[in-house]
């Protein structure tokens, strides 16, 4: 279908601000008599907070006031994993125990450094393995887990099922959640190849740029909040909870966020601008706090980390009927996540697993504050499975792409244990077009070439993410100037996707983009409820609900137009921002004399009667605020059928240094398929910056901790290893299927995380097929374990070792 | 530097001195510090952006300070505070360098210039924050002044760089939404245009 913005570049309405610095961050603002506050932070990995005594600080000249974990809690912390604002009973080193708010931020960290505090030190522990063995310890004071709707339990196993874990056999110990689908043991037998190996996947941190410094205020009764988040509308419900203030008195404002990643999706997971709320409320001033890099580091989110053990059995022709994997996944010492069940599942997505079984057992360590990351699960197991998949093409003697193809996700078909029929799916098609956008054909005869010390390797990765939801909510106004308002609650995150979504609704009313707004930046501009702008669902969620409230808009319009001129809404159409009768486009309105004629009207074109009756709260909330200001458009988007998949492909050229261990990526094209383009710069944005979090997942990052304090030892940029320009190619190829999904009225699926999922798996499948085939069954594979793999030194000293160096 | 000045206290002031948006009488009372006798000048003059402005300087205050929370040049931004990140790049007399890591005092004969500076007076984007824009370099953002600025610095003193000069030159700034690939497109189209 021919489009008029969908598929084109724009130039967003925030980039000038971005590149001028003009845009504001939170910690941009500043207001009259604003204070600040810092943090006083647990200096242990595990304890409990014993005493504070605050009053020799709380005495010091310029210090206005403290706010702990009583005061946010009075009725006692919640029990459960997640991060807390502030707590007692820290189980992260550097958890926030209480803040302080000053004249500035020395007189703040000088009345810190007066408090007195005492802690009673509690055992702490790093490797869930560890934990999980009989008389190891507990991450958390009522156990080593936490389950579901039960609170905190203890699991252990035996010390030889740890140790028989640990040398690569299968675990025996019951797991605490599993699913399974089709017959596995006829899966297995009906295989030719076989392949059986534990792996580990490390957890790191987030690190988004921008610290999560907040300030806040209140004015007559209501709560300013300037904050970070990956969408406004879905934090401001939440995190006004949080605050402890009503929806209708707490203003969110948040311009630009400087990266999320999975992590500032949710008001839980950022409780922390919190702080400067309530403080704020106490000592009745504005108050600025800054976090710092290593607040960050330890509030701000990591991926977790996975221990497993897989078995996969293909089938003569290549397809993979049978996998069984259990994984015990690192729970850090707060929150938790899903990473191993979307393992599980984006295989079963991706390789269309005939039968499948998924064991896992969730174990908490002092480690992080985990949480979903960019691909959580999927893009750790792509990894370590694509050169699981070469191997198997080796055995079979099959051609490493026509294995993938063999195993590809098309229409029609099925994933996951309830076998979810995909929206649709063109795997195929994206692999033929990276392998030719690529020439694989021409370069694959260059696997394992030598030149010296030089060796070539090649890999081919695919991704996966369900990239769509529904259920949301859409808002516009068409004003009295002729100008269209399109309220969107999406945060500004670099996806571009609040600006790219808004595009489906003038897209439906034929509107030029210069006589458009997206309005968004702050929750009283009154924006309708979006998704949280995470699981890569923000183009088909968004599209979804703009597309809608611009059909009603224009139903709207229609019904005024057949009022005032005659004859029957279906009579007319538009174009050039008039409404006219098809029959005679003399007998018509423009939009500015529509919207005006809806505002004399009132009632159900302005929003204020017969509203959708499924409104969220916040729309609700939005809509009433702003009836009568417009002819409004307005939508309840209904639930959609199916799982929306975004595939990626990635092929990828290295020459590893077999004397240094070090390689360079010589060349990589990814090839996305996420339906219909929306926004092409935006996308290939995304999968350029997918492909360099696919690098540092697959041979850079990891969380380090010192094991005899547990003192995190990567808590900065240089020590977290996020890749730099010199990490990644000079350039990365992209390109798109782009054909459309029957689920989204213009075609469109995310694509957000799988852009690193297809990365990790590449590169990971190049280094093996460098080292002519090894498995190294982790991720990331580093410089040390290649050199030692060369070397024929062994590489671990504790197998499966998580949260610390492997030898 | 002061040779009095520890490492200890030099930390701690730089954490002061990025708090403070009040006047700067009000920031010597705040820190509880009196003027100093002598020693180090305080109220300095600086260029920055072209003009020269009248700061009253801490010791030990960083320039990333100075600018964001004394002149309220906010386009300076501080990813780390600590020398890793680079989005706090500014030029000091054409040079790239940490403002973060920089003691204003150490810039008070040389040139300053940061994002705020790069505008024509007409508006017109300079060609680095244009081609930016046209590539779509930023994501996030966060890290873009900083990254607008190293191109500025290597477009001066290498106006025809190779994209892998290109890539070299930036590689002092750390980009977490991984938009390196259009930043590099950015400065190469700024290299055509400028
Ligand atoms: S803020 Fe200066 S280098 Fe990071
Ligand atoms: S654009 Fe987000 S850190 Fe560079």
């Amino acid at each position: 279908m021919a489009y008029r913005l969908i598929g084109k570049d724009f130039v967003p309405p925030d980039v000038p601000g971005k590149v001028t610095g003009r845009i504001k961050y939170a910690e941009d603002y500043a207001r009259d008599g604003m204070v600040y506050a810092r943090l006083l932070t647990s200096p242990v990995p595990h304890g409990r907070v014993v005493a504070i005594d605050a009053s020799e600080a709380l005495a010091m000249d310029g210090v206005y006031g403290i706010l702990t974990a009583d005061d946010v809690y009075p009725d006692g912390e919640p029990q459960s994993t997640g991060l807390k604002v502030l707590t007692n009973e820290p189980t992260l080193m550097g958890e926030p125990i209480l803040a302080v708010a000053a004249r500035d931020e020395k007189t703040a960290e000088n009345a810190i450094a007066a408090i007195s505090l005492t802690i009673e030190r509690l055992p702490f522990v790093l490797d869930p393995l560890d934990s999980l063995q009989e008389g190891g310890e507990n991450a958390y004071n009522g156990g080593n887990t936490f389950i579901f709707r039960q609170g905190f339990a203890e699991e252990k196993w035996t010390a030889d099922q740890v140790a028989s874990f640990r040398s690569g056999n299968e675990p025996t110990a019951e797991a605490q959640q599993s699913w399974e689908y089709g017959d596995l043991e006829a899966g297995f037998a009906a295989s030719d190849f076989v392949h059986e190996t534990t792996f580990s996947t490390a957890g790191y941190p987030h690190m988004s740029m921008e610290p999560r410094s907040a300030m806040a205020y209140w004015e007559n009764g209501k709560c300013y909040l300037h904050g970070t988040s990956q969408s406004l509308s879905a934090i401001a419900e939440p995190m006004a909870a949080i605050v402890g203030v009503p929806l209708e008195d707490f203003v969110f404002i948040n311009e630009a966020t400087g990266g999320g990643f999975g992590q500032r999706a949710r008001a839980g997971s950022i409780p922390s601008m919190a702080i400067p709320a309530k403080l704020s409320q106490k000592i009745n001033r504005p108050v600025m706090m800054r976090v710092t890099r290593e607040e960050e580091f330890t509030i701000g989110g990591a991926r977790q980390g996975l221990q497993g053990w897989v078995k996969v059995g293909f089938k003569r022709d290549g397809s993979m009927a049978a996998m069984d994997m259990y994984c015990v996944s690192d729970n850090g010492g707060k929150g938790g996540g899903g990473d191993a069940n979307s393992a599980a599942a984006g295989v079963s997505a991706l390789y269309q697993t005939e039968a499948m079984r998924f064991r896992n057992t969730s174990i908490g360590t002092n480690t992080g504050h985990r949480g979903a990351q960019r691909g959580p699960g999927e893009n750790q197991i792509m990894a370590i499975m694509a050169p699981i998949m070469d191997k198997a093409a080796e055995e079979l003697g099959l051609d490493r792409l026509e294995i993938r193809k063999l195993n590809a996700a098309q229409n029609g078909d099925v994933s996951g244990p309830r076998s979810t029929p995909f929206t649709s799916a063109y795997m195929p098609e994206a692999l033929e077009q990276a392998a030719t956008q690529f020439d694989w054909e021409g370069k694959k005869g260059r696997s394992r070439q030598t030149n010296g010390t030089k060796v070539r390797g090649l890999g081919i990765g695919q991704g996966y993410h369900n990239a769509g939801r529904s259920g949301m909510d859409g808002l516009i106004r068409l004003m009295p100037s002729g100008r269209l308002q399109i309220h969107n609650g999406v945060g500004n995150l670099g996806t571009y996707s609040y600006a790219s979504t808004s595009r489906a609704a003038a897209e439906v009313l034929m509107m030029e983009w210069e006589n458009c707004d997206v309005v968004t930046g702050r929750t009283d501009r009154h924006l309708p409820i979006t998704s949280p702008q995470d699981g890569s669902n923000s183009i088909f969620t968004n599209t979804r609900t703009c597309f809608g409230a611009a059909q009603d808009l224009l139903a709207k319009m229609k019904e005024i137009a057949a009022m005032d001129l005659g004859g029957d809404p279906a009579d007319y159409e538009i174009d050039g921002s008039r409404i006219y009768q098809i029959a005679d486009n003399t007998a018509g309105m423009t939009y500015a004399e529509v919207a005006q004629r809806g505002m004399e009207l009132g009632g159900k074109f302005t929003g204020e009667a017969e509203l959708p009756e499924e409104l969220n709260t916040l729309t609700a909330l939005s809509v009433s605020r702003l009836a009568g200001t417009g002819l409004m458009g307005i939508f309840h988007d209904p639930r959609h059928n199916d799982n929306p998949p975004g595939f990626t492909v990635t092929f990828t050229e290295i020459e590893l240094d077999k004397e240094t261990g070090k390689f360079e990526i010589l060349d990589m094209v990814t090839v996305a398929e996420c339906g219909t383009v929306v926004h092409p710069q935006g996308l290939a944005n995304q999968l350029r910056g997918g492909a360099v979090w696919g690098i540092g997942l697959s041979v850079l990052e990891r969380h380090l901790y010192d094991p005899q304090n547990g003192l995190p030892a990567s808590s900065g940029y240089w020590q977290s290893k996020i890749p730099t320009y010199l990490d990644t190619p000079a350039q990365i190829g992209t390109g798109w299927v782009d054909l459309p999904d029957p689920e989204n009225p213009v075609g469109a699926r995310g694509i957000g995380e799988p852009s690193m999922g297809a990365v990790s798996a590449a590169l990971n499948a190049a280094i093996s097929d460098a080292l002519g085939g090894h498995l190294f069954d982790t991720a990331p594979v580093t410089t040390d374990m290649i050199i030692n793999h060369i070397a024929g030194v062994s590489e671990e000293a504790t197998p499966l070792a998580q949260n610390n160096f492997r030898g | 530097m002061n040779p009095k000045l520890t490492r200890r206290r030099f930390i701690k002031g730089v954490i002061a001195s990025g708090a403070v948006a009040t006047s700067t009488t009000i920031w010597y009372a705040a820190n509880g510090q009196a003027r100093p006798a002598g020693a180090v000048e305080r109220m300095i003059r600086i260029n920055i952006n072209g003009q020269m402005r009248s700061v009253d300087v801490a010791p030990q205050e960083t320039l990333a300070s100075t600018l964001r929370y004394k002149l309220g040049l906010t386009g300076t931004k501080l990813g780390c505070n600590r020398g890793e990140c680079g989005a706090c790049t500014v030029l000091v007399d054409d040079i790239p360098s940490y403002a973060c890591s920089v003691l204003t005092h150490s810039v008070k004969n040389k040139r300053v210039e940061s994002v705020e500076g790069l505008e024509a007076a007409n508006g017109d984007l300079h060609p680095v924050q244009q081609a930016f824009v046209d590539e779509l370099s930023p994501q996030c953002g966060y890290c873009t002044p900083g990254q607008v600025m190293s191109a500025v610095g290597l477009l001066r003193s290498n106006p025809n760089p190779t994209r892998e000069e290109a890539r070299q030159g930036m590689a002092g700034n750390i980009c977490r939404c991984g938009s390196y690939d259009s930043y590099l497109n950015g400065v190469m189209r700024a290299a055509q245009i400028g």
